[in-house]
């Protein structure tokens, strides 16, 4: 059973010049990009920096306006496109889905205290008994193995690690079915990002949750998905179960990215695949594949003719022209 | 881990976003001591007649040009603070009269002696003031500061001129305020044409040469209108220009939050435009204002100075700052009577002061940064 069905989605943001503010063209951040999430799943986003994992969350949370398509979420067997609707029309359903946000140092508001950060969106949707609400925090902060007591501190007394701890309890406060996480660990220490995922596998577990979990390198996704999906300059290049993309990725793109992957076998370690070039500009995108200009197995046709999006069978989906005949890749069979 | 460092970290782990600032701006000694300063100045607005102990428009063209006076504060070695008595004498060559100071005769002080009436705050009748003399003769005087060429106390005048001087700026800064808020908030609110349109006048306005433009804009006062009419279209006058830094600096603080995590957070749990504003971006920029405001207020005051020294601002019978110094404007009269300068010293020292207490509230303004 599928909580989120995202078709067509496409975020294009406007670019002006000049005095009189004319418009001179579109930077396609999101361009066309459709994937579902059953319910207890997690979805891995994965792509470079710049390639529209944050323009996507965002627009599927609705804290922007997407330029076309559909963002379907489904609620006690009830499904509703998000995308045509106002800010009023939203409100009910925001607190089925929340957001864990990237930098825990400005997802925070620092005038607040910590037991009113959690409380927040208590307040706002209804629940005004105030006893009842700092329940409900005491609840929260254990959940995600906060002491209490630092309901009444401020933001600036914590960690990075902490900060995420307090913004997934905020996030959790409402008891959503679906989480957004825009990249949840790259902003924080390589010692906690460990336990931060760990924290919201077990969540998942216990509160049986919905994850996108967007991330800028395949290394995090790996032990947290079902599924990944690969994103280059604002689409999906590639679409699989965890196991299959690691195993047998057939874009290029994705054995680029698995080759940063750090190996458990040092026998085992391959070449990292440098990708040439900068990431293409988005306001300005190579024809034909966009990936091609960076791509060591390009041909005359990837230069000309835009590659769509092909079912290769077992929720294998991958945009390359050459996908049946290159041999990539992979990193083994995970152990 | 000593208890007395736990409890330090306690104590900020709990501090609030003014407790944290006030924190950072303490240790900012220079601005600290400005923030006194700038206290003791506005504590002579509020109560300028009770500083003063003389009628600052009382004219006696015999005690013309007297200079300032020491107060003796010990008499035969016990503390009993006196100052010399003035005796009424002919020059006998231009066959004036005039009062000199009488080395013999010794007029103790008082505190909180009767003297001319007034109305505190504008509406309480009194006669109290903070000096005084005992048993003087109605000749006697304290001078502190001399008096000028119509016999007019110095020190009493600066006290009141203080009063206008000061208000005025406090008042141009409020009307700046109101101006910059509102219009740097539409344009960060609305942006595209709007936001276009204010930065352009924006730019136009900080582009004139100010006092061409003040001059020209203060010819244009009737010469009919009373002190009040004047002193408000002063206000407007210098308020004209004031408002355009606080604009900017509410437009960058506003577009700069408005692109913060925690808005967008805020937003996705639902909370309303209104909230969003007033519990989430307001009180992220007030400190910022405030800091904003207390450097835009000696360019307020240095406008009315120059404008009533020019003779453009704020006309006698009105005190004020710059129409004291007007008097020290020529060479005889400070050839004659060079304490008329010392007119200039609280505008310097309100000056610098500001400008260091205003440099202090910015760096602390955003303890997270
Ligand atoms: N508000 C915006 N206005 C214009 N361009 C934007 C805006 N937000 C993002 N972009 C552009 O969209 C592209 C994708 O950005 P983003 O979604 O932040 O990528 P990611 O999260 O994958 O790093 C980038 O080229 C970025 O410059
Ligand atoms: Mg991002």
């Amino acid at each position: 059973m599928t909580i989120l069905d995202v078709k067509n989605l496409k975020k294009y943001f406007p670019i002006h010049k000049g005095l009189l503010r004319k418009l001179v063209g579109h930077v396609k951040a999101v361009d066309d990009v459709s994937f579902s999430v059953a319910r207890g799943e997690t979805l891995a986003l994965v792509g470079e920096s710049g390639c529209g994992k944050t323009t996507a969350s965002r627009c599927i949370m609705r804290a922007l306006q997407p330029s076309s398509g559909e963002i379907n979420i489904t609620i006690d067997g009830k499904t509703t496109d998000l995308a045509p609707l106002q800010k009023a029309e939203l409100k009910p359903f925001r607190r089925h889905m929340q957001m864990v946000f990237q930098d825990p140092f400005s997802s925070l508001n620092p005038r607040m205290m910590v037991g009113d950060l959690i409380a927040e969106p208590l307040l706002i949707n209804g629940m005004d008994n105030e006893s009842e609400r700092r329940a409900r925090v005491r609840e929260l902060l254990d959940l995600v193995s906060l002491p209490t007591a630092y309901m009444n501190r401020f933001p600036h007394a914590f960690s990075g690690g902490q900060r995420q701890r307090i913004g997934i309890a905020r996030a959790l406060a409402l008891n959503p079915s679906l989480i957004v996480a825009d990249e949840p660990v790259s902003a924080l220490d390589v010692s906690v990002q460990a336990q931060i995922i760990n924290l919201l596998l077990d969540l998942q577990d216990r509160l049986g949750l919905s994850y996108l979990f967007v991330a800028h390198d395949l290394s995090v996704v790996k032990h947290v998905s079902d599924r990944v999906a690969v994103m280059y300059l604002g689409q999906l290049v590639e679409i699989a179960p965890t196991e299959a993309l690691f195993v047998t990725p057939r874009h290029p793109y994705t054995e680029a990215l698995l080759s940063a992957v750090p190996k458990p076998d040092p026998r085992a370690r391959q070449e990292r695949i440098i990708l040439s070039r900068e990431v293409a500009d988005a306001a300005n995108p190579p024809s034909g594949c966009a990936f091609h200009p960076r791509c060591s197995f390009a041909t005359d046709q990837c230069k000309s003719e835009r590659p769509h999006l092909q079912d290769l069978g077992q929720g294998h989906q991958v945009r390359c022209h050459h996908a049946r005949t290159l041999a990539l890749q992979g990193v083994g069979p995970s152990v | 881990m000593s208890t007395d460092q736990t409890s330090r970290e306690e104590q900020f782990a709990v501090a609030t976003q003014w407790q944290l600032t006030w924190w950072r701006f303490r240790k900012h000694k220079l601005a600290v001591l400005s923030g006194l300063i700038v206290i003791a100045f506005y504590i002579i607005v509020l109560f300028a007649d009770f500083f003063a102990y003389a009628d600052p428009h009382a004219t006696d063209s015999r005690r013309s040009h007297i200079p300032p006076q020491t107060i003796h504060f010990f008499d035969d070695g016990a503390f009993k603070p006196y100052v010399h008595g003035l005796t009424q004498k002919r020059d006998l060559r231009t066959f004036k009269l005039s009062y000199q100071i009488d080395p013999d005769r010794k007029v103790y002080l008082d505190v909180f002696a009767e003297g001319y009436r007034y109305n505190l705050f504008g509406l309480i009748p009194s006669s109290t003031h903070l000096l005084g003399l005992k048993n003087a003769q109605p000749e006697d005087g304290i001078f502190l500061l001399g008096t000028d060429l119509v016999g007019r106390d110095l020190w009493s005048r600066i006290m009141v001129a203080t009063r206008i001087s000061l208000t005025i700026g406090l008042a141009g800064v409020t009307v700046s305020l109101f101006l910059g808020v509102l219009l740097g908030g539409l344009s960060a609110v609305y942006g595209g044409v709007v936001d276009m349109m204010i930065q352009r006048l924006i730019e136009i306005l900080r582009s004139m040469p100010t006092i061409p433009l003040w001059m020209g804009l203060a010819a244009a006062l009737p010469n009919t209108w009373t002190v009040i009419q004047v002193y408000l279209a002063i206000t407007i006058i210098i308020s004209f220009l004031g408002w355009t830094d606080l604009a900017r600096v509410v437009r960058g603080k506003f577009l700069a939050l408005r692109n913060e995590d925690f808005i967008a957070a805020a937003e996705l749990a639902g909370a309303s435009q209104f909230r969003i504003i007033f519990h989430h971006m307001l009180p992220s920029f007030l400190s910022h204002i405030i800091a904003a405001t207390s450097l835009a207020l000696p360019a307020m005051i240095i406008s009315e100075t120059s404008l009533s020294f020019l003779g453009l601002g704020l006309r006698p019978p009105a005190i004020s700052w710059g129409i004291l110094l007007q008097d020290a404007q020529n060479i005889e009269t400070l050839a004659l009577a060079p304490w008329l300068l010392a007119a200039a010293v609280p505008v310097i020292i309100i000056i610098l002061a500001f400008n260091f207490l205003g440099d202090g509230l910015r760096d602390a303004a955003d303890p997270y940064g």
